[in-house]
């Protein structure tokens, strides 16, 4: 777990927030809220390809303690590198750990 | 032979290996312990010289040694590829037909270039148009390719992180900008930096101190670029998001992958790094493997630094292990890095998992200070400096004048170098015991 910076309020209600932006407490998340964190993520509507991801993000995160790198989305998601890309542009780790309400992968270093 | 004496296997014998065997040669008693340490080349490389050879600075005898030269007295290397390590019958099985027993076993093998993970990368261009500086055979080719170059597009490109010596990429940008200003062609030099990264620094605090480096450097940044393929008939990077960029020389900096054998073994995550526990070195999945250097999987950087801190702290670890007693030593991510500036300069960072890199001095007895987030002379001479501590104290296991602990002494403090993932070691306990 990742230690709050900051507070931020979505759909009324309070969330703890980390240095990356990433909400810091999992029970904090559901659904209607991964939509409003996809807006400010540029992605206006999730679909079901994105909710795959997302799920397999959270799924993964439960089992490992850690949200996968994009190579492990890639092996595993069943959605591939270039899809994950229009997906979730720029950096589909990245943002689809923020959207699922998971801490930055640790593969940046 | 005593047929009671235990086995401690290495696998690698490069910087990681070889300190970890001149340590344990010193630690464990010899009348019960075998020690072997397994390599398929004879030859030690110093990494870190190797940024230097594409500009001439260091040629190929200023970075080879053979491996035998930093051995502990009388011990021999097996001189094989590994095939497989199968942990259940705590066996090893190389490639020239030899099947090692081991009671400890330590993963040294470190990381190794991947170009073949990209596509077109290894196409028709490879080797005349985009070259490697992470290996010698491409940091030469490159230095002859220099020698004609008349100027053009120079792109340097991370295809994908993790990477051993995070820093290079940017020395490299460094030094080719000091280089071609002394050919007397900077001004038909298109420099670009290209990485998968938001910024040119994998630390965020040395973005804020040294970001406009690269800006006055006249070093164009591109960044969030996740590199899918390489266009070898227009020349040309396109990012899986479709962007492209054209180069005329393009340095890159291949996906890094562990040994081969860690994926045969099914010991390894998609990279073939081994999950690694950040604070004893244990091995996740077993008990009596455990990993140094590069080949692990832990958030620190793949430097010569950090193994080397990593080996005080393992060295103290087997010991606990071999007589029943709790992990306690704890590696806290410590990395120090020398960064070439180009023009005789450098900068010095200093930091580790929880401290993010702070400007400061650096003490360092009989030599330092050596000043932190800035750029200086000294610093350049420190780096150079550092072969020689390579070669003839490093390697062999003897102490050098820093700890494994990162110091706060000299550092100028302030809450916000904090990083992003502090936690307090209260915390980290209650994480490692299962709570999330």
């Amino acid at each position: 777990m990742s230690a709050a910076v900051a507070e931020k309020v979505i759909l009324g209600k309070t969330l703890a927030i980390d240095a990356d932006g990433n909400l810091v407490n999992l029970s904090d998340w559901n659904e209607d809220i991964a939509n409003e964190l996809a807006k400010e993520e540029g992605i206006e509507v999730l679909n079901a390809k994105h909710w795959q991801v997302i799920n397999y993000m959270r799924k993964v995160f439960t089992e490992t303690g850690d949200a996968p790198s994009i190579r492990k989305l890639t092996k595993e998601s069943g959605v591939d590198t270039k899809e994950l890309y229009a997906l979730f542009p720029k950096g589909p780790a990245k943002k689809a750990a923020r959207i699922a309400g998971l801490p930055k992968p640790k593969g940046c270093i | 032979m005593n047929t009671q004496m235990k086995n401690l296997v290495i696998l690698g014998a490069g910087t990681a290996g070889t300190m970890m065997l001149n340590k344990l040669h010193k630690a464990l008693d010899l009348s019960q312990w075998r020690l072997t340490i397994v390599d398929n080349e004879k030859t030690h490389y110093y990494q870190p010289g190797f940024l230097f050879i594409p500009f001439g600075v260091y040629s190929e005898s200023d970075v080879v040694k053979p491996k035998v030269k930093f051995f502990p007295e009388g011990m021999n290397m097996i001189n094989s590829e590994i095939w497989k390590v199968i942990p259940e019958y705590n066996k090893v099985h190389l490639d020239n037909g030899i099947t090692l027993d081991y009671d400890i076993l330590i993963i040294a093998t470190g990381s190794k270039l991947a170009p073949e993970e990209t596509e077109g990368l290894t196409g028709k261009l490879w080797k005349k148009d985009i070259f490697d500086f992470y290996t010698l055979d491409g940091a030469k080719a490159l230095a002859e390719k220099f020698k004609t170059w008349d100027g053009g597009k120079l792109v340097i490109n991370i295809t994908e992180m993790p990477i051993k010596c995070p820093v290079a990429p940017l020395e490299f940008a460094f030094l080719a900008d000091a280089f071609f200003e002394d050919r007397g062609i900077r001004e038909k030099v298109h420099i670009q930096y290209v990485t998968p990264l938001a910024e040119a620094f994998t630390k965020h605090k040395c973005a804020e101190v040294l970001g406009h480096f690269l800006e006055d450097k006249g070093i164009e940044l591109v960044a969030e670029f996740n590199t899918g393929r390489i266009d070898n008939e227009e020349k040309k990077l396109i990012s899986w998001d479709e962007r492209e960029i054209e180069f005329d020389l393009l340095v890159t900096v291949p996906t890094n992958k562990g040994a081969d054998y860690i994926d045969v073994s099914g010991l390894g995550d998609e990279l073939n790094f081994v999950p690694t526990d950040k604070h004893t070195l244990q091995s996740v999945a077993h008990k009596n493997i455990f990993v140094i250097g590069d080949a692990t999987n832990i958030p620190a950087s793949k430097a010569g630094s950090v193994a080397h801190f990593e080996s005080e702290i393992l060295t103290e670890n087997i010991l606990h292990y071999i007589n029943a007693r709790p992990l306690a030593a704890r590696f806290d991510g410590h990395a120090n890095c020398f960064i070439e500036s180009g023009r005789g300069k450098a900068f010095l960072i200093d930091f580790n998992y929880d401290v993010e890199p702070m400007p400061g001095n650096f003490p360092l007895e009989h030599m330092g200070p050596f000043s932190l987030l800035k750029e200086t002379r000294m610093n350049h001479l420190g780096k150079l400096m550092f072969r020689w501590a390579y070669w003839n104290v490093l390697l062999k296991g003897k102490e050098l004048p820093v700890g494994p602990h990162m110091s706060l002494k000299g550092k100028i403090l302030d809450d916000i170098y904090r990083s992003n993932d502090f936690i307090t070691d209260e915390q980290q306990i209650t994480k490692l015991s299962g709570g999330i």
